[in-house]
């Protein structure tokens, strides 16, 4: 899967997330930047990823993200990971 | 669209090792519309939101469901709707709880006010008088306590006085088997007062919840999160948590019931879905969550159901389609012969299964009714001889089928049996028929049947329609009582409902002594009416003959016509007088399984009573001789008001049998 698809699919999940469709999220977007994104948010996030994407979170992924850029390159790579496991 | 259950790239290899497990999903539920979504941003009404709700959703829109609700009312309730106040006394997070539990009733009818305390405070808040818990005024209590913290309670400080006496402390653990690795008797007794200690604080926990809150208490049963130590036989090392975990929860359920206390049984439910799917130990290291939220809307459901179940908001009855529901194919198509039920096929099976759940559910006090497009009299075919049926005409209260639209009918049947159209599930294999229910009444509870019979029952159970208490005498009183006014309304309406049904039918029997023209078509059906016939007696040509030309003895032929045709010769009785020349026995009695449930028994009975006196007898004897297959007429002469002889033969005085009603009329032809 491509950083591109990635993207587009994490706005979804975002925009799903807080009923915002007009949310726009570039790899600089911090929870700061969106009402709402708070830790319980986070983790509602990063499980409805997981879903999402077919993958499972380890302990130390699960550890504060900085950025929307930073949640992609963990979820490409974890895509990633699972083609090579292959 | 944006709810639809993401597809898992195919293209890339899984492994449990890295795939999510799958959530424990609302299955009973239809799978959001694509316009959710818009109408969520639309809603504004309780009854839409309520509606909302009744989809198969996800974590993610329970969450935005739960916004859009609190967005609309806050803390006031709707109009008109159910309030509850819950009050959830947590030992780790339970704030990603709340939006299922207010979902979860809200899908119930119930709008709720959620009370999470703060992190890890939940023993203080209960013991704070006048503190915060007690101003929220909660009418429910939930006790959600992680394993861990109450498992910490065996520790050297935790464990409470012991309440158990002897038989509690040697019914784990330490055993008559002196042959136990590892020491097991010395600390099985010790791990069963630790235990004893645990049930004690647990107990007096619940006791201060409904003392001084007034409030039902619902406790959660303990997930099974610990790692094993020893394996398969881990009960041996009772000291371990995995082991101590499963002893409470098998002693929470008696001490619950003593205490009037509900479990929500969050144990069952993980051993469904496996334990992954309820609990990620990744999640609990980094925010405290014992259960996943992925769970979370399952779990707002089994609390609703518990709440909705104390105000009496269950429903009580399940309303069965037929053809491809109860039995596989189309009765007034495929016939007896070709439904798909019983043991023979797995598919036969499968319907057969559905059948043994429905009926089980009936035993325990849920009301079956019958809502088919069909002619009554296909429908009622199978209930009267197919032997592969479980469910007998008895177990159905109200019995509609008909060509009229099932709405119209489920309308019926709940004023029928006095009950609100709230109170009914219907259970329909065809999708264009449950969303007709679900758009015109959607008070009703329709199901998503799945499309294999086998998931028919496990999916009404998962979804905790008739979720039942029945703890308190009062309790049972009332079903009684209930049960008691129901069986006499249903009585009542039954038997008008049973005579207008046959009235409407619009039968004529035509009877005949037996005649030549008649002489294979006789053969053929002694030779092959298994079920409905007294003593089996196969008669060839020669003996029919013989009987024919015998002008003493008793020969009946009937046929049955009704509004839809002809349904041919329905009925064959024979007898001749006994030696003493005063009984005239019948050595055959045998009907079609078409034409039963319409009470052609009687209008039989009275014509060969006619014919005994015709003859000069004065007495019918009635033989009843048991075969593989005719169990279902056991009863048959009693019915008619024969007498016992004993040795399977019955009696009948012609002189004054007396008149019963026949829905028919009676021509000689």
């Amino acid at each position: 899967m491509d950083q591109d698809t990635i993207m587009s699919r994490l706005t979804d999940l975002f925009r799903n997330m807080f009923d915002d469709d007009a949310l726009i999220l570039t790899p600089d977007t911090t929870a700061g930047d969106v009402p709402g994104w708070d830790s319980m948010a986070h983790i509602a996030l990063m499980v409805e990823a997981e879903q999402r994407f077919g993958v499972k979170f380890q302990t130390v992924e699960m550890e504060e993200l900085s950025n929307v850029g930073e949640f992609a390159a963990l979820l490409h790579h974890k895509i990633g990971d699972e083609t090579r496991a292959r | 669209m944006e709810l639809a259950r993401p597809i898992p790239d195919q293209s890339a290899p899984w492994s449990a090792a890295v795939v999510a497990p799958a959530r424990p999903g609302l299955n009973w539920l239809p799978p959001p519309p694509a316009d959710w979504g818009a109408r969520l941003r639309a809603a504004a009404d309780w009854a839409e939101l309520t509606a909302l709700a009744r989809y198969r959703l996800d974590a993610l829109a329970t969450l935005r469901l739960d916004r859009r609700m609190r967005a609309i009312f806050d803390d006031t309730p709707p109009d008109g709707a159910v309030a509850a106040r819950v009050a959830v006394l947590a030992s780790s997070t339970a704030e990603h709880l709340s939006p299922s539990l207010r979902v979860g009733l809200a899908r119930h009818g119930i709008w709720a006010c959620v009370h999470t305390g703060a992190y890890g405070c939940y023993a203080q808040e209960l013991l704070d008088e006048g503190g915060a818990l007690q101003a929220f005024r909660p009418d429910t209590v939930l006790f959600a306590l992680d394993a861990r913290h109450v498992a910490a309670w065996s520790g050297p400080n935790g464990s409470g006085p012991g309440e158990a006496g002897p038989n509690g402390a040697g019914s784990n653990g330490a055993g008559p088997n002196g042959t136990r690795p590892n020491g097991a008797r010395p600390e099985g007794d010790e791990a069963a007062g630790a235990e004893s200690g645990i049930l004690h604080r647990l107990t007096g926990q619940w006791r201060r919840a409904r003392d001084t809150l007034g409030a039902h208490v619902v406790q959660q049963t303990l997930l099974p999160v610990f790692p094993r130590l020893m394996g398969n036989n881990e009960h041996r090392l009772p000291a371990g948590q995995a082991s101590l975990v499963e002893r409470l929860n098998a002693r929470l359920r008696d001490l619950a019931d003593r205490e009037g206390v509900d479990l929500l049984a969050a144990d069952v439910w993980a051993a469904r879905d496996g334990i992954a799917a309820w609990y990620d130990p990744a999640l609990w290291h980094r925010a405290k969550q014992e259960v996943h939220p992925g769970a979370a809307p399952l779990y707002g459901d089994l609390l609703a159901r518990l709440v909705a179940a104390r105000r009496g908001r269950a429903k009580k009855c399940l309303v069965l389609d037929l053809d491809n529901t109860c039995w596989g194919g189309t009765i007034g198509d495929d016939g007896l012969d070709g439904i798909q039920l019983g043991p023979g096929s797995a598919m036969g099976e499968a319907f057969s299964g559905f059948q043994t759940y429905a009926r089980d559910l009936s035993r325990r006090g849920v009301i079956l009714a019958v809502c088919s497009k069909n002619d009554a009299a296909n429908a009622l075919e199978p209930f009267e001889c197919h032997p592969g049926m479980v469910l007998r005409r008895d177990d159905i209260a109200c019995f509609a089928a008909n060509w009229t639209d099932k709405a119209t009918n489920l309308r019926d049947i709940a004023a029928r049996l006095n009950i609100g159209l709230d109170s009914l599930v219907f259970a329909d294999d065809n999708p264009a028929e449950r969303d007709l229910i679900r758009r015109e009444l959607p008070e009703v509870a329709v199901p998503e049947l799945p499309e294999d019979p086998a998931l028919f029952a496990g999916t009404i159970a998962d979804a905790g329609y008739f979720e039942s208490l029945g703890l308190t005498a009062e309790d049972q009183a009332r079903t009684g009582q209930y049960r008691a006014n129901l069986a006499r309304e249903v009585a009542k309406t039954e038997a008008t409902g049973l005579e207008s049904f046959l009235r409407d039918l619009d039968m004529e029997l035509r009877w005949s002594r037996w005649h030549r023209d008649g002489l294979k078509r006789i053969v053929q059906l002694t030779g092959k009416t298994n079920q409905f016939n007294l003593t089996a007696q196969r008669l060839d040509e020669a003996a029919v003959l013989d009987l024919i030309q015998d002008e003493n003895a008793l020969t009946l032929s009937l046929r049955l016509l009704d509004r839809f045709g002809d349904n041919g010769i329905a009925g064959l009785i024979a007898g001749r007088f006994d030696a003493a020349g005063k009984d005239i026995v019948l050595d055959l009695w045998l009907m079609s399984c078409r034409v039963l449930g319409r009470g052609m028994e009687q209008a039989a009975l009275n014509l060969a009573v006619a014919e005994a006196k015709r003859l000069g007898a004065e007495r019918l004897i009635g033989i009843y001789r048991p075969s593989a297959k005719n169990g279902m007429v056991r009863d048959h002469y009693e019915n008619l008001g024969f007498a016992p002889m004993g040795g399977g033969r019955w009696f009948l005085p012609v002189a004054d049998v007396p008149a019963r009603p026949v829905f028919m009329r009676i021509r000689e032809g």
